[in-house]
């Protein structure tokens, strides 16, 4: 995988380099924390095939937990960010224990009605603001020393965050444990008469999956400074899938190579064309799952190990 | 005047009467989910879409043709059937070899698109469209008063779902449909037409999700999201009555209906969670589901 590192190279000092080059820094953020959302997704849709319908429930619900923690209780980030993480693996244990009972197309529809109480829950819950949200989270000094209302600072910690995440996400998907999820992936029954308690190990995968996407989330309240209703709603549930797929799900820098494509596209056309914002994304969503379902990342591996096979 | 728990009673039976209303369109859409995963294998996200585009269909009938709700009640369910029949063509149609959760993502995108289109060409508001005037009016049962058109929407619902399970069930045509889900490649060496049963199927699912949304139509506003948090809810009554059995179906569908008025009484900051939690409890009872297997 020669290939594969000089291109994660390229992008880290591309990354590096991006605000110096005069990229918005809040755009890049914004980025990062939904490629690390994308990146946790893959966890669970590429890795154990496991199509949750429902991870906005805990991007969101760390959002609103980080921002009311730091808003109100006057935490500083890190403590703000542990709590988001906290609760969204709790919360990811609890929608996973229920949604694990059920398997394929079952599990997807669990999870997505399992998302939907969580966004009535935060629509009528004291704490969030209801329709409008939290608005004007600070981001405080992390440690007590920086200072993260400078967005350069604010944009290397994201990044330091997302690299160390990306790392571990590797390091999880190669690891043993890793490895007993993609034979459940392979071939579930016979893992089952292997005797490996199956359903210990997907919820276990889709705990540490909630509870990234919490970080994700967390660190996307800090960064944009608000965590509304959107962030739990099953819009921005379609959205991960979407990039996962788009890029490649079952790749490393697929998710990335996803969230970068979708988050850039939005950005460029919620000002030119509004409403039809959906109708694209759910064209690209045809298109995906009818011809193109190895996703970016996916179709140039296969390239690639056509032209290496023959040697 | 009589109370239960401190509320008038015909404050509850008009919850109730509402509830039912709601438990049709959802034994109705059910339903049609259930049909169409049983032959197809595929779980249809854009059920809900269907169902706006059946209640659109009528109010732009009604707008630019002035055709009546008898003929909208027919016309704008065939017309969305149509449509359903050319996505299957189109897309569905490569998908069956491959995993179900394929045949989501592709219905999801194409519920996309179909809301995307109608919230840019009608906006996000709420239209109205009028109640027939055969249905305008009330029946005074002495102890409560019932609007004609709430009666008439579960009388037409359930007649609908006995007429499909009659179909299924008690006639050839249905022996065929159930013979394709069993084994499809036998039944092509018998020399029925497989392919276009499945078209027909996807067509017939989609016409009764389009139909419940010309039923819906004067009792909600019609929207172009009408549909988009309703299909969860269906896929709530879906995991918890499972898709296997068509009774199961309308009953699960017609009784949550009920549970969800019921709690529009009692405690009504819940009303919209109510069946999640349902699901929810009953998957740690009866993982699966109240009647039968995956």
């Amino acid at each position: 995988m020669r290939g594969g590192q000089l291109v994660g190279l390229g992008l880290i000092v591309l990354a590096l380099c991006a605000p110096l080059l005069g990229v918005y820094p809040v755009f890049l953020m914004k980025l990062l924390c939904y490629a690390m959302f994308a990146c946790a997704f893959n966890l669970l849709l590429g890795y154990s095939k496991m199509l949750s319908f429902g991870h906005a429930a805990f991007f969101g619900s760390a959002a609103y937990v980080t921002g009311w923690l730091v808003t109100t209780r006057g935490c500083g980030p890190s403590l703000g960010i542990l709590g988001g993480i906290a609760a969204a693996a709790l919360l990811g244990f609890c929608v996973g224990a229920i949604a694990v009972r059920r398997r394929g197309i079952y599990f997807a529809m669990i999870t997505l009605a399992l998302a939907q109480l969580v966004y009535f829950v935060c629509l009528q819950a004291p704490f969030t603001g209801g329709e409008n949200g939290l608005q004007s989270i600070p981001r405080g000094r992390l440690f007590g020393i920086v200072d993260l209302d400078r967005d350069a600072n604010m944009y290397y910690f994201v990044f330091a965050v997302f690299v160390a995440i990306y790392l571990l996400i590797r390091r999880i998907v190669t690891s043993p444990f890793g490895h007993v999820l993609q034979a459940i992936r392979e071939n579930e029954p016979r893992a089952v008469s292997l005797g490996i308690a199956v359903d210990r190990y997907k919820l276990l995968a889709f705990v540490l999956s909630a509870a990234i996407s919490g970080l994700a989330g967390a660190l996307k309240a800090l960064s944009l400074g608000f965590a509304t209703l959107s962030d739990v709603s099953q819009a921005t549930s379609g959205e991960v899938i979407l990039m996962t797929l788009l890029g490649g799900s079952g790749t490393f820098l697929g998710p990335v190579v996803g969230a970068g494509v979708v988050v850039t596209l939005q950005e460029y056309l919620s000002d030119r064309v509004g409403a039809w914002v959906p109708v694209i994304v759910g064209a690209i969503f045809v298109v995906c799952v009818t011809v193109f379902r190895r996703g970016i990342a996916g179709e140039i591996e296969s390239r690639y190990a056509v032209r290496k096979a023959p040697r | 005047m009589s109370t239960v728990f401190g509320v008038p009673l015909p404050a509850i039976l008009g919850q109730l009467t509402l509830g039912l209303v709601n438990g049709s369109f959802y034994a109705l859409l059910s339903l049609g989910l259930a049909v169409i995963f049983g032959l197809l294998g595929i779980v249809n996200f854009a059920h809900g879409a269907f169902y706006m585009l059946g209640a659109f269909a009528a109010y732009i009938g009604l707008q630019a043709f002035g055709m009546n709700y008898w003929a909208a009640l027919v016309l704008a369910p065939l017309a969305v059937a149509l449509l359903g029949v050319v996505v299957e063509l189109l897309f569905l149609r490569r998908l069956y070899r491959l995993d179900p959760i394929y045949g989501l993502l592709l219905t999801f995108g194409i519920a996309l698109i179909a809301e995307g289109i109608m919230r840019d060409r009608f906006g996000a508001s709420g239209k109205s469209y009028p109640v027939p005037h055969l249905l305008q009016g009330v029946f005074d049962l002495g102890f409560m008063v019932l609007p004609i058109y709430r009666a008439w929407v579960v009388a037409a619902s359930l007649t609908v779902c006995a007429v499909t399970w009659f179909l299924i069930e008690r006639t050839r045509l249905g022996a065929t449909l159930r013979a394709a889900t069993e084994n499809p490649r036998l039944l092509q060496a018998f020399g029925i037409n497989v392919p276009l049963l499945v078209t027909a199927t996807y067509g017939a699912g989609v016409g009764l999700a389009a139909l419940a949304g010309v039923l819906a139509a004067p009792v909600v506003q019609v929207s172009p999201l009408m549909g988009s948090s309703l299909v969860i809810v269906v896929f709530a009554v879906v995991v918890i009555g499972g898709m296997g059995s068509i009774i199961g179906a309308i009953v699960t569908g017609l009784l949550l209906g009920l549970i969800e008025g019921l709690t529009k009484v009692v405690y009504p900051e819940a009303s919209n969670i109510v069946v999640f939690v349902i699901m929810a409890l009953v998957l740690i009872w009866r993982p699966a589901g109240l009647f039968g297997g995956e």
